[in-house]
């Protein structure tokens, strides 16, 4: 029994700029689409909390039966959001990190349009290599 | 080539790890492409607003990429989120980096509660231009107006910020003045908070 979790990056006009199902558990096809409305339904959330602190991780937000939603927050409020139901907060918060990282490197193309979906497959490849570190 | 020793070659710039911003550009280098910028431009449009229009998109581009990098570089992973504090981030982070020295001076508008004003003797972008008496009020200053707009809308302050000349006396060249006027709903955020 692994662990679930869903991991999407959420742009400043809240529309997904990338998603990914990272847990290590069998995937269950009803599941996916609950994450993904559990952690729309946390943006709003996210919205008011993110004014209240001057600190881009932003913890445990949200939570849904035994899931916890976790957000970091960049400095141009793009939410990094993970659903997860471990408890591995410096594990979180390193992988956030690191995935900041990668985006700001994707971000300083100037071939990439901010607010669009990242489609590179390396990106992809590099987030999932992330997640098996870890979380 | 110059310079090619025993450099690590990373496949994919995802790889490569983000550089720690020591490097310097060469003025002249950058007056060349700013100046073919503003000439490309020129061909492009019909009217001076336009230009002035596209100078600011371009600088909107650069303003979304330098908030998210400097704040991950230099400000060791904190966000702004009162209205003073991303102004004297622009005025002395975000000018320091781009052109090597804090703005002149900041300051706050006397006639309306939502405007503010960062002014500098002499832009470095202006630095080598001259505008002709034909274009009357533009200034190819509007390309760090629109770095500034770029940053503040990145950081959740969206304003409208236009750059201009004031002619100081006794001297030749006038200051530019960069203007920022920033919407309703930030000062209602901001008065929600204070």
């Amino acid at each position: 029994m692994g662990s679930t979790a869903c991991f999407i990056i959420v742009s400043r006009n809240d529309i997904p700029i990338y998603e990914a199902e990272l847990g290590s558990a069998l995937k269950k096809e009803e599941s996916a689409h609950q994450h993904q409305f559990i952690l729309h339904a946390a943006l709003d959330v996210v919205q008011d909390l993110a004014w209240t602190t001057s600190a881009l991780f932003l913890k445990a937000v949200d939570r849904f039966n035994d899931l916890v939603v976790s957000v970091y927050v960049t400095a141009g409020h793009t939410r990094l959001m993970l659903l997860h139901d471990s408890r591995n907060d410096d594990g979180i918060r390193s992988f956030f990190q690191e995935v900041h990282e990668l985006y700001i490197k994707i971000l300083l193309n100037p071939l990439y349009l901010p607010g669009s979906r990242i489609t590179s497959s390396h990106f992809n490849t590099k987030v999932r290599a992330l997640a098996r570190k870890y979380l | 080539m110059i310079g090619v020793g025993k450099i690590k070659q990373y496949s994919n710039v995802l790889d490569k790890p983000l550089s720690r911003g020591k490097q310097e550009v060469s003025l002249s280098a950058f007056a060349f492409l700013f100046s073919e910028l503003v000439q490309y431009n020129q061909t492009q449009v019909d009217n001076i607003a336009e230009l002035e229009r596209r100078l600011e998109d371009a600088g909107y581009a650069v303003g979304a990429r330098v908030l998210e990098l400097l704040c991950h570089r230099d400000k060791g992973n904190r966000r702004e989120t009162r209205l003073l504090g991303i102004l004297s981030f622009v005025h002395s982070t975000v000018w320091k980096v781009l052109f090597g020295k804090v703005a002149d001076s900041l300051e706050k508008g006397t006639e309306h509660e939502d405007e503010y004003m960062i002014s500098e003797k002499e832009l470095l972008v202006n630095r080598f231009i001259s505008i002709p008496k034909d274009m009357g009020t533009f200034n190819c200053g509007a390309f760090v107006a629109g770095i500034v707009r770029g940053v503040l809308d990145g950081a959740g302050f969206p304003a409208v910020v236009t750059a201009h000349f004031v002619p100081m006396e006794g001297q030749q060249r006038p200051r530019t003045t960069i203007l920022i006027k920033f919407a309703e709903e930030v000062l209602r955020r901001e008065a929600r908070f204070s």
